[in-house]
């Protein structure tokens, strides 16, 4: 495997960590959802590179359901159900913009560092796909800890689905799962859209999570 | 004799980065003018402003000190220096051996802790204002510089600005990410750095936005002269350093033939007009940020080079 | 009745759940919902009876799973007798309407076909997807009466539910990894019994790793502190038999995927002992969720911190690793379910003749429903670990053997045990004895599921039969 193959699903890659912390970044709703659109085409892009790369054909599949769904599709939903649900269009965040990133940087060092360690056997291609799968998946996870607003919650729960459709990549030669799991965020994603956001809409006139705290059962 | 022309080639281009930084100074105000449907000052403007102001007599507060007269000569020669070491027409000229990066980073800090020192010296509060503003700038675009000059350093194996254009200009380059993030993040800093829009607006000069004008306030004459060309100067390094690391075709290899030094120097006139000219083009097309805006401005710029610095890491070392 | 036995226990719960999808009427569906339990728990039975299938890349019977799908599938039998006769209740005063009663039939069929298929597959890939549909099937489950208490506990439970479903695939990938480069690549190296037979040529590093990711992913499924935030209100605000299922199944089937991985890790020596992180993990959890035992005002989140409590002593117990201690853990798994979901059937009966899940509103059970009060008492002694039931029997085993490897983790241990002992008669006194307090309506809800359970427990204290005995000292070794 040529220097230019592996250059470009290292740029793919890098791209992918590059727009976690885009997400990470944003404060307006429209915008994070348009950036989680990116941030799904960049997948989509990795994955088909990594189908030609590896020579697995069953992978563009997986990379047009990435597009089709979640570039497109679930971007599309998301924005017409906050314009219908009058959603609260700012994003508020529990740690502040800089403390988040510098975090997100120390979470991305880590990765690099535990799954470098970890995986001296494997090729360089799965390695530095795992470890930036890693960094992806703990962005995502950082990103649904410091956000208030259940929509911008979502857009980090799949972001960090993203990062494992990646890892799910990088691992060569692993049958289904790949199909199964995106099935399945396809999935969490309509269950999650279709039926909390209704709910809660319509249970509690917001989706700011925080109005959630006051009935958390922990108090009787 | 080899001797004898490799002290000339240095030599020439030392003076060729001293004639020419007015001249970038002045295309890049006339291209901005232009694109603001105006006729704007002519090309050669900054040279008659440099020469009339050596004429005029220095009028010094009386509060200042020796350092406020020394201050001038100092932040010239520091930023000549650095200038003049970084390859424009051709690498591995005779000097090139200290032309490391972190020197040239180094050079340059000195100039503005002497400019900062400048504006506190007479006591006013706009000197204040000014160092002030440009230390805050400097404790942020710095890190992010040396991040920048890690990712390369890693990428090519050197902090030597000959060895690093030289392997860029190679093949074994590749396509790397890194290095479209740090390009980015090396603009984001030269702009900072160099006092432009959307940090600060050159032409200004109201209190609220200015940043460098405010700590150059008190000086006229030919001290004014000297810290206009030290900026000039800055202005045209920061562009060689760009189009030497990431636009390094043509660039002349080490004991090249004269025809080769030619074309170097054509190829490095291209360059400067169409940095001058995106850098234009740039300003005119977005406003300036307030003052507070800055850090996340240069926060962000941080942020790029520490990324392509961690994504060096897994790279094709592996 | 070799493989079909096995694809039966599958295929019955997964047609019932088309049926009940599209079936009307509650007497209906209801009595579809018993027939089919029962069928897969006939079925599930007879693997104890007829030989076992050969291991295929899919489906796989040994000692460990064989005797959890037959609990699977008979505490589901149960559950299913009890929800019958409980959710007509809901039905009557409203809470539940028969839209969503048709939707409750069909998940529950359908939480089983995944339970059931994460026992008895032989694909950890297999085994993840089964855990997740079990989580989603459960979450939807939780947030099915839409009150604004049963969507939050939804939410949250969704939110962590899948941050540890994400964690645990994670460390699937990593456990692929580790064995691609002695199996090759393809389904092969998903087969567990594969894996198994070549878990001493992986590369340590990567299974260590691995472990972390889906110790922490299948750990927050089970309710380990402090992953368990979920817990308590998922198994308050959801349907009783919803609660009952969760405590007695979900959490044991995701500490079982645990044991699959365990047992590959224990099969490398070079490989870190997980030991002392499953211990830290169960000591914190039990002593986190004893004392939180005191604080509860609702009768139902009291009983979701036992649970965390009693999945943190049998965490500990296979962190301590040993034959006995392991034998001990794999008994508790057991008598655990049992007792606790008979303990949430008197629980669900009490709250619909109370009418009420705040303690301080119920008293004297003993006096105005002698069995449903009783019964409560039993269930509760069971659960405190008193003897002679079959949780003292595994709880003994477990500070016996740390007494005598490490005596100084003993001392929390049994802290945790005394102090949860007392605040549970403490709570305990207040429902089923004194005066009577808060309205008495009629029970609708079957006693019978409850003293079935009940009963086995007892009976487990006295005797288990060998064959039971052998398969988990085989098991308990080979985990290590």
């Amino acid at each position: 495997m040529d220097n230019l193959t592996f250059d470009i699903a290292h740029l793919l890659a890098g791209s992918l960590v590059l727009v976690s912390f885009m997400l990470l970044y944003q404060d307006r709703l429209s915008a994070l959802l348009n950036v989680y659109a990116l941030h799904a085409f960049v997948l989509a892009l990795s994955v088909a590179w990594q189908a030609y790369a590896q020579d697995a054909p069953h992978l563009y599949v997986t990379a047009t359901i990435a597009l089709v769904f979640k570039a497109i599709l679930i971007p599309v939903v998301l924005h017409r159900m906050i314009v219908k649900l009058g959603i609260h269009r700012e994003v508020e965040t529990v740690v502040g913009v800089g403390p988040a990133m510098l975090l997100g940087m120390g979470l991305v060092a880590l990765s690099m560092v535990v799954m470098l360690r970890v995986t001296a056997e494997a090729d360089p291609l799965a390695r530095e796909d795992l470890a930036f799968a890693l960094s992806v998946v703990l962005l995502g996870l950082l990103m649904m800890v410091t956000r208030r607003n259940a929509v911008s919650q979502i857009v980090g729960f799949m972001s960090l689905e993203n990062g494992l459709v990646l890892a799910a990549t990088g691992a060569k030669g692993m049958p289904l799962v790949v199909e199964i799991s995106v099935a399945f965020s396809i999935l969490i994603a309509f269950i999650v859209i279709g039926i909390f956001l209704f709910r809660i809409r319509e249970r509690f006139d917001t989706v700011d999570v925080a109005a959630l705290d006051s009935y958390r059962g922990e108090r009787q | 004799m080899a001797l004898m022309l490799n002290l000339v080639v240095q030599g020439a281009q030392m003076l060729l980065v001293l004639l020419l930084a007015p001249f970038l100074t002045g295309l890049v105000r006339k291209v901005k003018a232009r694109l603001l449907r105006r006729q704007g000052p002519p090309l050669l403007q900054p040279y008659r402003d440099l020469a009339r102001l050596m004429r005029k007599e220095v009028v010094l507060a009386d509060s200042a000190s020796w350092l406020f007269r020394a201050n001038p000569y100092l932040i010239f020669a520091a930023t000549w220096v650095a200038a003049s070491l970084v390859p424009t027409f051709g690498a591995g000229l005779m000097f090139s051996w200290s032309a490391d990066l972190i020197a040239i980073i180094a050079l340059l800090g000195l100039a503005r802790f002497f400019l900062a020192l400048a504006g506190l010296d007479v006591g006013t509060s706009f000197g204040g204002i000014g160092s002030s503003r440009e230390v805050m700038i400097a404790s942020l675009a710095e890190p992010a510089m040396l991040m920048i000059v890690f990712t390369l350093a890693l990428v090519a194996g050197s902090t030597q600005l000959s060895t690093m254009a030289e392997f860029l200009v190679s093949s074994e380059v590749g396509l790397r990410v890194s290095l479209g993030m740090a390009l980015i993040a090396l603009i984001m800093v030269a702009i900072a750095e160099n006092a432009r829009v959307p940090v600060d607006n050159p032409a200004t000069h109201l209190e609220l936005t200015m940043v460098h004008e405010a700590m150059v306030l008190e000086y006229s004459g030919r001290h004014l002269a000297l810290i206009d060309l030290a900026s000039e100067l800055k202005l045209l390094l920061y562009v060689s350093l760009i189009a030497c690391l990431f636009l390094p075709w043509e660039l002349a290899p080490q004991g090249a033939l004269p025809e080769s030094l030619a074309f170097g120097v054509i190829a490095y006139l291209a360059k400067l007009g169409l940095c001058g000219f995106l850098l234009a083009l740039f300003e005119t097309s977005i406003a300036k940020m307030r003052v507070f805006r800055v850090p996340e401005f240069l926060g962000a710029a941080l942020m790029l080079s520490l990324l392509a610095t961690l994504l060096m890491f897994v790279s094709r070392s592996l | 009745m070799t493989l079909d036995a096995v694809t039966a226990v599958l295929a019955i719960p997964a047609t019932a759940a088309l049926l009940l999808a599209v079936l009307p009427g509650y007497k209906l569906t209801a009595y579809l919902n018993v027939a089919a339990s029962f069928l897969t728990f006939l079925v599930a039975l007879s693997l104890f009876f007829f030989e076992r299938p050969a291991p295929g890349p899919y489906l796989l019977v040994d000692d460990l799973n064989n005797v959890f799908i037959v609990l699977t599938t008979f505490v589901g039998f149960t559950t299913s007798v009890f929800s019958a006769t409980y959710i007509e209740h809901e039905l009557e005063i409203g809470r539940l309407t028969p839209t969503f009663l048709r939707f409750y039939h069909a998940m529950y069929q359908v939480l089983m076909f995944a339970l059931n298929l994460a026992l008895v597959t032989n694909n950890i890939g297999v085994m993840w997807v089964a855990i997740e549909l079990a989580t989603l099937t459960t979450v939807l489950m939780v947030g099915i009466y839409r009150t604004h208490e049963a969507l939050e506990a939804a939410w949250k439970y969704f939110i962590l539910g899948s941050v540890g479903i994400a964690l645990a695939l994670f460390g699937t990938i990593l456990i692929y990894m580790a064995a691609q480069p002695t199996i090759g690549e393809g389904l092969n190296s998903m087969v567990w019994t594969t894996l198994m037979a070549h878990a001493s040529t992986f590369d340590p590093a990567l299974l260590n790793v691995a472990f972390v990711f889906l110790l922490l992913g299948y750990g927050t499924k089970v309710g380990l502190a402090p992953l368990h935030a979920w817990l308590p209100d998922a198994h308050a605000e959801g349907p009783t038999p919803i609660s009952a299922v969760l405590s007695g199944l979900l959490l044991n089937v995701a500490l079982y995927a645990l044991l699959r991985f365990k047992m590959l890790l224990a099969a490398n020596p070079e490989a870190l002992a997980p030991g002392p992180l499953m211990i830290a993990m169960g000591l914190v959890s039990v002593v986190f969720a004893a004392f939180m035992l005191y604080r509860r005002g609702d009768i139902k989140r009291l009983f979701a911190y036992s649970s965390i409590e009693h999945m943190g002593i049998i965490t500990f117990a296979f962190g301590m690793g040993g034959p006995l201690a392991n034998f001990a853990g794999l008994l508790h798994m057991c008598m655990h379910s049992l007792t606790k979901s008979a303990i949430f059937f008197a629980v669900g009966g009490i709250a619909q003749v109370k009418g009420t899940q705040k303690i301080a509103d119920m008293g004297g059970l003993t006096i105005t429903h002698p069995l449903l009060g009783w019964g409560l008492v039993a269930g509760v002694v069971a659960i405190a670990g008193l003897p002679p039931l079959g949780i003292f029997m595994s709880e003994f085993l477990v500070v016996s053997s740390t007494f005598a490897r490490e005596p100084l983790l003993a001392l929390p241990l049994v802290l945790g045990l005394l102090v949860t002992i007392g605040a549970l008669f403490l709570r305990l006194n207040s429902i089923a004895f004194g005066e009577p307090r808060g309205p008495n309506h009629k029970a609708k809800g079957s006693y019978l599921p409850m003293f079935a359970h009940l009963g086995l427990v007892l009976v487990a204290g006295f005797y288990l039969p060998g064959p039971l005995v052998a398969w988990f000292q085989n098991v308990a070794r080979v985990l290590g």
